[in-house]
């Protein structure tokens, strides 16, 4: 089988249209992250607590809140998943006014209404807002460096022009995953993080890989225009882009599909993200090359 | 050696076997299996949780923390190793906070009580009242002149109490017994009255007085006598407010010297109204629970049914202790738990070596014996506190390792799926190669004693995704020789080589996120980066080197003027 044999696109001439669909993405993502309801970052981040409870009896959220409404310091969030009996707790609080975990007070809050044995806590995690405030900072240090790192790597493998313009795509991807994570509501934890500096990672890759075939055919003997350079590389190594897409996502929607409730967003991320990612590589990093080109021959030619 | 196919065939074969007998599953010292590689706490249950020094007065140096920390590490390493946990972690994190991981734990909150309890014990004398209640007024002064009259005696706020008192009295003068039982004095209830001779009145008369300043009690009309020379009662609901009334700066200095006071551990009382002693001791601690000797075994008191923690003390400690108590026969004696009242016996006769604590008619023999663990593994050095905590159930873990296989399982035969239809044989090679690789990395992950944790099975789902990449450069760059008309072995040939670059380019970058995940993460988030750093090297290794040799068998099979199946 061949997919993509002698492919022959004109990517770049139609970057217009690819620019509006970018656009498109980014205004969405925009008006979810800014407009909407932004990010909601998850107890790693903010410090609290969040309890997932397997009942013994069908309960419904209801009787679930009826039994932790008694429970100061704010609004609990109660999210049932899949069609099971169990139910994921969400307090913003970690310890409460009294100086007691909010943890073991969920826990004897529902012993008193469902039964020291009608309910098992599956698994709880409660972070204080010093370890909270603690990781925020240690993930933005985080991805800032995997980005400031990897410039530095296409710098020295590259000219100058490939990592900027491998940067715009890759900031292009982050602000549109951004976009998805706030669309879907996926919270912000540590697991999120850790999928988008991989989507960070694979972007590039993808980048790199279309840009390696360029630096090659640029060395070629062939008299073409830059942009023809540009569309034949991307021709190239479509083949490759779709395929590696290809079976990293059908191994992530295995993981979405199979994978469980605790892993779905996190799979959720990572497919939107690298879907993006393959579509930046052609359709953004490439035509973000040609405009830097386009940009200094337009210089040279006023100076 | 590399150059033959033989010698590589040879190689491959010998890492093969490395990895398979590094995953075949090892008999743990009691008889058990023990599973070839770590399992994380998200898999395999457990808990972790982070403690730091409690400074709340916010007084203490970094270097008295970092002190301090040293010597909380030992004391909750003790009690760890008494408390039998299979291979715990106890370990610091930066010099300021500790790690402590339990794997399979079953009972979370009792583990989190061994891990956390100061159990600072302390033996003093009860004071009597007296002079406390001279100092009342001083205090209730304080109080009025530091908040305000309107917070302490808003009508409402102070009707409220008021009728609480009024309450809380009738209800002890009538069941004298039970208090008398909880404070283990043996004449409590008789003479029960409120503090001030006009403090049944205030309920009413408070509401009209609003106001004035100096009629006001807020704190001794919520101090109930209990009849025990040294110790009130506070109606339950009413002990946050007292307890905020005593912490003011005003307050603090208006008592009585050398004097403090100390709740009780235990409430007393019945039904609906229940009360917390309060007591009035001796600013100084006769004997600490650093001269205790040993504790336990815990049992039940015959007469009280109540669960009690014998001990004794050093040679010094029943000096001390003696000394102290000779003077004050007939006197009560407070046992205090971290700064809380767990028994206040009178003194009969002059102790020295063995004395008891007494846990109080709601605790279970379970709780008396972690006590008497905690004890015997000594007090931590300052108080601590949780600031992160992470429990997962066993059968949650269970559950994502069961789906986390299933979603392997598909993600690879997908991927198989894939690779065979796309490029044939060629794409035989890549499985053969990708099974080489689920091996490689597996094995990895055992013979570095790495941790795979829910995020880290991900990340081997999403590598082997990725794995194929290098398979899928190479694979394309033959075709496009071939293409060119290149002979099958010359094709193969450059196809490796011109891919090299941009696999290596490709690698690298994912590699240094990996890295930094591995550099800032935490448990679940390094467990990630190590088996995508894993699985990075190792699709390196298998995509160069073992589809490579593939190539070479199939190569030396097919002889030259035959397409090659790709």
């Amino acid at each position: 089988m061949r997919l993509f044999k002698d492919a022959s696109y004109d990517f770049l001439n139609n970057r217009k249209r690819a620019y509006i669909f970018s656009a498109l993405l980014l205004l969405v993502g925009i008006f979810f992250l800014v407009v909407h309801h932004g990010l909601s970052y998850g107890v790693d981040f903010t410090g609290g607590t969040l309890m997932q409870v397997k009942f013994g009896k069908a309960t419904d959220v209801a009787q679930v809140r009826s039994a932790i409404s008694g429970l100061g310091g704010g609004e609990a969030q109660i999210q049932q998943l899949g069609q099971g009996n169990q139910y994921v707790i969400r307090l913003p609080v970690f310890q409460s006014d009294q100086q007691r975990d909010v943890g073991d007070e969920l826990r004897s809050a529902l012993a008193s209404s469902f039964g020291q044995d009608g309910y098992t806590v599956e698994r709880t995690e409660a972070v204080g807002p010093k370890v909270g405030n603690e990781l925020q900072s240690k993930a933005l240090e985080a991805i800032l460096i995997a980005f400031g790192l990897t410039l530095v790597y296409l710098a020295f493998r590259f000219e100058w022009r490939f990592g900027v313009a491998a940067i715009i795509a890759t900031g292009h991807d982050i602000l549109i995953t951004f976009g998805f994570i706030s669309m879907f509501n996926v919270d912000i934890t540590l697991a999120t993080v850790a999928a988008v500096l991989t989507i960070v990672g694979y972007s590039l890759n993808d980048t790199i890989i279309v840009f390696d075939r360029m630096r090659e055919n640029f060395k070629g003997k062939r008299k073409e225009l830059y942009v023809e350079t540009l569309n034949r590389s991307i021709n190239e190594t479509l083949p490759r882009t779709v395929l590696t897409s290809g079976t990293t996502l059908a191994t992530l929607f295995a993981l979405f599909i199979f994978g469980g409730e605790v892993i779905r967003p996190f799979a959720l991320v990572l497919i939107l993200g690298i879907g993006i990612g393959t579509f930046s590589s052609i359709f953004v990093a490439s035509p973000a090359l040609l405009e830097i080109e386009n940009w200094l021959q337009r210089r040279e030619a006023a100076a | 050696m590399l150059s033959t196919i033989k010698g590589r065939l040879v190689v491959i074969g010998a890492l093969l076997l490395l990895c398979v007998w590094g995953l075949v599953p090892k008999t743990g010292p009691e008889g058990n299996k023990v599973s070839p590689i770590n399992l994380g706490l998200d898999l395999q249950g457990g808990m972790h949780i982070a403690v730091e020094v409690a400074d709340s007065a916010g007084t203490m140096t970094a270097q008295q923390k970092a002190d301090a920390i040293d010597r909380t590490l030992t004391t909750i390493r003790n009690r760890i190793n008494q408390f039998g946990v299979r291979e715990p972690t106890i370990q610091k994190a930066g010099d300021q906070r500790i790690i402590v991981e339990l794997a399979g734990i079953e009972n979370p909150e009792r583990a989190k009580e061994i891990v956390e309890k100061t159990a600072f014990l302390e033996f003093t004398i009860v004071k009597s009242s007296d002079e406390l209640r001279r100092a009342l007024p001083r205090m209730d002064r304080a109080i009025v002149d530091s908040l305000g009259p309107q917070s302490v005696g808003a009508p409402e706020l102070g009707g409220a109490q008021g009728q609480g008192g009024q309450k809380g009295l009738n209800e002890i003068l009538g069941g004298a017994d039970t208090s008398a039982a909880g404070s283990d004095s043996a004449a409590a209830g008789s003479d029960t009255a409120a503090v001030g001779s006009d403090t049944a009145a205030a309920g009413s008369s408070d509401t009209s007085a609003a106001g004035q300043g100096e009629s006001l009690r807020p704190l001794s009309a919520l101090l109930l006598e209990s009849g025990a020379p040294g110790e009130f009662l506070v109606a339950e609901q009413d002990v946050p407010t007292v307890e905020k009334y005593l912490a003011l700066p005003g307050v603090k200095d208006a008592l009585p010297r050398n004097t403090r006071l100390a709740w009780g551990a235990n409430p007393v009382g019945e039904g609906g109204n229940s009360f917390l002693p309060l007591y009035v001791l001796d600013q100084q601690p006769m004997v600490t629970g650093d001269q205790l000797a040993d504790a336990g075994p815990a049992t039940r008191d015959p007469t009280y049914n109540e669960p009690v923690v014998p001990f004794t003390m050093t040679r010094q400690g029943a000096r001390m202790l003696q000394r102290g108590t000779s003077r004050h026969v007939g006197d009560q004696m407070a046992i205090l738990l971290d700064g809380r009242v767990q028994s206040a016996p009178v003194i009969k006769q002059t102790l020295s070596r063995r004395a008891q604590i007494e846990m109080g008619t709601g605790s279970s023999l379970q709780e008396a014996q972690d006590l008497a663990l905690i004890l015997r593994a000594g007090a931590l050095p300052v108080p601590i506190k949780i600031v992160e905590e992470t429990t997962v159930g066993p059968s949650l873990g269970a559950d994502s390792i069961a789906k986390g296989k299933l979603a392997f399982a598909i993600g690879i035969l997908l991927v198989v799926l894939i690779m065979v239809a796309y490029y044939r044989v060629a794409g035989m090679m890549a499985v053969g190669a990708l099974c080489f690789y689920v091996l490689l990395v597996l094995g990895g992950l055992a013979g570095l004693n790495a941790t795979l944790t829910l995020p880290g099975i991900a990340g081997l789902i999403l590598s082997v995704g990725m794995a194929v990449d290098a398979n899928v450069l190479i694979f394309e760059r033959v075709r496009e020789e071939l293409g060119m008309g290149k002979t099958a072995r010359t094709a193969v040939e450059a196809g490796f080589q011109h891919a090299m670059s941009a696999i290596v380019d490709s690698n690298l970058t994912t590699l240094i996120t990996a890295a930094i995940l591995f550099q800032f993460g935490t448990g679940p988030i390094k467990g990630f980066a190590v088996t995508l750093s894993i699985g990075i090297i190792a699709s390196f290794f298998t995509a160069v080197f073992v589809t490579r040799t593939l190539f070479m068998v199939y190569l030396e099979r097919h002889r030259s003027g035959e397409p090659v199946s790709i």
